[in-house]
């Protein structure tokens, strides 16, 4: 699975290069943001994009892109750089560049301006960064530590609003809780294996599991439930996404999801891979639960950005079935769900960063009635978004579900298949709902239409990739192919 | 003989004011049962022979963490009895989840095993206590085998600071701030000032 | 000495007889030697006055110190009604043993250390952290506002000052490569030159001054010493947290004050003014025996003390923060990464990196 380890230090550090590239320039970015001080947000933050971009392009020059090139181990096989954590780590850079631009206006208009902002960002890329590529579990704690603890700030960033200190306050207690049950999971794992290395673990499972590692195996995958906001531990998500400033939100619902994920699949198939017995249950119970809970959840809700909530947790539970899956063809449909899941989704905040009156943001669904006439552009956009977000051809999130559910079949899940059709089915009525109001409800007061040139491009890109998926299709799923093939 | 003795001291001592965190009516002293314990859990440490790490508890938790605690709670004007007024209210759920707790605690420490190979994974090759000290055997694998690990928790700290400045640092309006360097820099003639004043007149 | 008693006394009882003697005879002198230091303050700061200072009891006064204990002890310990009682009295009786426990490993000559433990820097570090809590315990049980707030600045102002000298201590151990107080001495052997205040066995000479007088600033300050006596500032607080003590409590705490000066003074003569070692060395100086030289040295340090609690105005709390934090903390943070690069520079002997 790895190479023969390599002494030299200089190694080490050269296969840590992005992250290494990434904590500096945030350091020098924190350094420069306090001797300028908030007049300089909107100058950190365009660094911080460049800086995004070479870190994404030295994530792409550090890996082995081979078909079957081994991964590379730094550190004492503390973390790995193989072709699965790239494609991911690159998937979240794009999350957060783009969501880092998406703020910009916003952070003016609402007077939270302030240099820390995207530090914060920066940082919880890092922490992402450093998930993904973890191979061991104290790597993997310190990774979430360092991503929450910039999601928690996040969240409370406009600290003098109640409902994002509340926001701030809830995400804090109950990720900590999580934190709490995955190092239970974690401690009972090495109490068992004596070896916080994930090779060393699954060698040492392989050979048998009794009682005591599976509930360690259970709290672990507790933990991580929780940072995908999985069922049953998705309680906070509708809260901390209203709460939450909306373009945090954005970067929520994209970064933070894909790095759990990775690191949810990384700990299940590499480390826990003999067990798969013992928690493919655990996988599909949790999946069929946040299919359902996201789908009838949604239903009631006004509020577009707990609607997105939920739709954020129904998502998940279609993205989890295929982990339940466990095979490559599984891991594969889940890269390339969640790759569609990040394009449509940051599509999606664009337009709700738009739903701006004179007076402030909105936030209620009500309120884009008429759009279509107001608006038409971000109308169809959202609309495409929507029919995407639901599953309907020839749109992207189609063959999103169209793969997960194949990685099923194949699988010989056909009950979990079923289930995720039909809560989709459910799931299409809240999506379409959205486009009646937009299209055939009384006008409303318009919106300020003017949303700057960066929304709109990426408005744009966002729309356009959903909608004409298919010529986009072989490339990215080739690249999702040879990224799931690092994990078998 | 000693040994034995002092360590059956050391942890009741240890386990008794780990009670009397909780169980105690005054914050303050639990704050204080809270240094106690920590206290014995160096005395522990040394008495295991790993010196270093008993004294760095010391230093780092006793000397800066606790004091901050303290320094915290001394001024909170805590009302216990406000804050016990609804633990009736969930004491039955709160209970029943501790016992399922304690249950699954209890299945699982009865049938707890080790995997064969655990030992030997566990083992880290460490030079021998006679040739270097601890602390320099702890410095070696901290700052080679470890160093990711330890410049990561350098940069969780580095992000608290961050989050807590932004969290609760505000400019206050209408505080005189002192600018030292301008203070330095100021010259006689910026601060004194001739003035002829006649006889008899005043200013 | 613990040999000769295990000689005749079989080997516990021998260890555990010698030990209690060697305690009970470093106790005994540093408390004697206190009651002086006591008298030379008070003496030195009447100098400065151009006042006699105490002159009545005994020859020039010499059994003031003596007296005053007297005083103390005899008289009525007053309990404030609302205080906590137990806190109250356990407040002083954790600073003065403290105090005393940090000279558990304080080398005063050569082999002449209670316990030669291979952390004993760190244990000092340790102890002196701890010692805060005597005021801060003592402040808040008295329950009452002055003693209150001079408990909070203490334990502010400690806490940032133990940074700064926690890097000072820093540089000196990276220069020694050891933890161990004996072993920092003995790197200091063979004259004045080689005292880490002037070279010692670093390449470039003066390189550890910046960080001698960091130390010793830091150290007024957190011994609660003027110029940064905020705690017990008496304009302001009248005694800070000593207020609601008397008698034999106020006198534990005023005794594990001055301890800490001393031990203060000890580190200073341990860490850069070579100790137990003489100035030369050469036959006149190296006949005196190390002890001497020590209590020389710590004699020299408290003068300085001294001097600066008389000539000195006190600080402003603003100030005192600020120079801790902005001012020692980053240049002791630039001098450790400096003397950690020059060592790897200067010394390939050093253990190679892996």
């Amino acid at each position: 699975m790895t190479e023969a380890p390599d002494v030299s230090i200089t190694y080490d550090l050269a296969v840590m290069l992005p992250e290494i590239f990434l904590a500096l320039g945030i350091m020098a970015l924190l350094i420069f943001g306090v001797f300028r001080g908030d007049r300089a947000t909107g100058f950190v933050s365009s660094l911080g994009v460049v800086l995004l971009v070479a870190v994404g392009y030295f994530v792409y020059q550090v890996t082995d892109w081979g078909a079957d090139a081994d991964a590379r181990a730094a550190f004492g096989g503390s973390i790995v750089v193989d072709r699965f954590g790239s494609f991911l780590k690159l998937l979240v850079l794009t999350g957060g560049a783009l969501a880092l631009i998406m703020s910009q206006r916003y952070l003016r208009t609402e007077r939270m301006a302030r240099f820390e902002y995207p530090i914060l960002i920066l940082f919880a890329l890092l922490g992402m960064m450093m998930m993904i590529s973890a191979h061991d579990l104290i790597a993997l704690y310190v990774g979430i530590e360092l991503q929450s603890l910039s999601l928690y700030v996040l969240a409370a960033f406009n600290r003098d609003s109640q409902r994002a200190s509340e926001a701030g306050l809830k995400y804090f207690v109950l990720s900590a809780l999580s934190s709490g049950l995955l190092l239970y999971g974690a401690s009972l794992v090495y109490g068992f294996s004596g070896s916080t290395d994930f090779a060393v673990i699954s060698t040492v499972v392989a050979e048998g599991a009794p009682i005591g590692l599976l509930v360690g195996l259970v709290f672990m995958a507790a933990g991580l439930s929780f940072k995908v906001s999985a069922v049953p531990f998705h309680m906070w998500t509708p809260d901390v996404y209203e709460g939450a400033p909306t373009p945090v939100t954005a970067f929520f619902a994209v970064a933070p999801k894909i790095a759990a994920f990775a690191i949810f699949i990384r700990v299940m198939i590499e480390m826990f891979g003999p067990l798969v017995e013992q928690w493919q249950p655990i996988i599909i119970f949790i999946s069929i639960g946040s299919m359902a809970v996201g789908a009838f959840g949604a239903i009631g809700q006004n509020n577009i950005k707990r609607l997105m909530a939920y739709s954020t947790i129904g998502h998940m539970g279609y993205a989890l079935i295929g982990l339940a899956a466990a095979s490559e063809a599984g891991v594969r449909s889940v890269l390339l769900y969640l790759a569609i899941y990040l394009a449509t989704n940051l599509g999606a905040f664009v337009c709700i960063l738009a739903m701006r009156l004179k007076e402030g943001m909105v936030e209620n669904v009500s309120a884009l009635s008429g759009l279509s006439r107001s608006q038409p552009f971000v109308a169809a956009a959202l609309a495409i978004f929507m029919f995407s977000l639901a599953g309907i051809p020839p749109f992207a999130g189609f063959f999103a579900k169209l793969f997960v559910f194949s990685a099923a079949l194949q699988a010989g899940l056909l009950p979990l298949a079923i289930i995720g059709v039909l809560t989709s089915v459910v799931g299409t009525f809240y999506y379409l709902r959205i486009v009646k109001i937009m299209y055939f409800d009384e006008p409303a007061e318009a919106f300020d239409p003017k949303i700057g040139a960066a929304l709109r491009l990426i408005l744009a890109g966002s729309a356009a990739f959903t909608t004409l998926f298919l010529v986009f299709a072989l490339p990215i799923q080739a690249a999702a192919a040879r990224a799931a093939s690092a994990l078998f | 003989m000693f040994e034995a003795i002092a360590f059956y001291i050391f942890s009741v001592i240890l386990i008794a004011s780990g009670f009397l965190v909780i169980a105690s009516r005054v914050p303050v002293h639990s704050v204080l049962f809270l240094i106690l314990a920590f206290f014995n859990a160096a005395a522990l440490f040394l008495l295991m022979g790993a010196e270093f790490l008993g004294l760095i508890l010391l230093v780092v938790y006793v000397g800066a963490v606790a004091v901050l605690f303290l320094f915290v709670v001394m001024m909170l004007d805590v009302d216990l009895a406000e804050i016990r007024k609804g633990v009736l209210q969930y004491l039955p759920v709160g209970a029943m989840v501790g016992l399922i707790l304690v249950l699954e605690l209890g299945f699982v420490l009865f049938s707890w095993v080790v995997a064969p190979e655990a030992a030997a994974n566990r083992a880290v090759p460490v030079a021998p206590i006679t040739e270097v000290s601890n602390t320099e055997a702890i410095g070696r694998v901290l700052y080679t085998r470890y160093v990711y690990l330890f410049q990561a928790s350098g940069l969780v700290l580095l992000l608290s600071m961050v989050g807590a400045i932004v969290l609760t640092h505000r400019q206050r309006e209408g505080v005189k701030r002192q600018n030292v360097s301008r203070q330095v820099a100021r010259t006689r003639e910026e601060g004194v000032r001739l003035v002829k004043v006649k006889p008899g007149q005043g200013l | 000495m613990i040999a000769f008693f295990q000689s005749f006394l079989g080997p516990e009882w021998g260890f555990a007889v010698g030990y209690t003697l060697a305690i009970l005879a470093l106790a005994v002198s540093l408390l004697v030697m206190l009651a002086f230091l006591l008298l030379f303050d008070r003496k030195v700061w009447a100098a400065v006055q151009m006042r006699k200072g105490p002159n009545v009891v005994g020859p020039f006064g010499l059994l003031q110190s003596f007296a005053d204990f007297f005083k103390f002890v005899f008289k009525e310990i007053v309990i404030p009604a609302g205080a906590d009682k137990t806190v109250f009295l356990l407040a002083p009786l954790i600073t003065f043993v403290l105090a005393m426990a940090a000279w558990a490993v304080v080398p005063v000559g050569e082999g002449w250390v209670i316990a030669d433990i291979n952390v004993g820097i760190l244990y000092i570090f340790a102890i002196s952290s701890l010692g805060v809590y005597g005021i801060i315990m003592g402040g808040w049980a008295s329950n009452s506002k002055y003693p209150f707030l001079g408990g909070l600045r203490s334990a502010a102002q400690m806490v940032s000052y133990e940074v700064a000298i926690g890097f000072v201590i820093i540089t000196v151990l990276l220069v020694v490569g050891s933890l161990n107080l004996s072993e920092i001495v003995r790197a200091q052997a063979g004259g004045i030159q080689n005292w880490f205040v002037i070279g010692g066995t670093l390449p470039v000479p003066l390189l550890l001054l910046p960080m001698f007088v960091i130390f010793f600033i830091s150290a007024l300050a957190e011994t609660n010493r003027p110029p940064f006596d905020l705690p017990e500032a008496e304009s302001e607080l009248v005694a800070g947290y000593q207020v609601e003590y008397s008698s034999t409590p106020y006198l534990l705490f005023m005794i594990g004050e001055y301890l800490n000066i001393v031990l203060m003074c000890a580190m200073i003569s341990i860490l850069f003014l070579g100790g137990w070692h003489p100035p030369v060395d050469l036959v006149p100086f190296t006949l005196v025996p190390g002890v001497i030289w020590f209590i020389l040295k710590v004699w020299v340090i408290f003068f300085l003390f001294a001097m600066v609690k008389a000539m000195v105005p006190r600080y402003r709390y603003d100030q005192l923060m600020r120079l801790g934090w902005k001012l020692f903390l980053p240049t002791a943070l630039v001098w450790t990464i400096l003397i950690a690069g020059l060592m790897i520079y200067a010394r390939p002997d050093l253990p190679p990196a892996l």
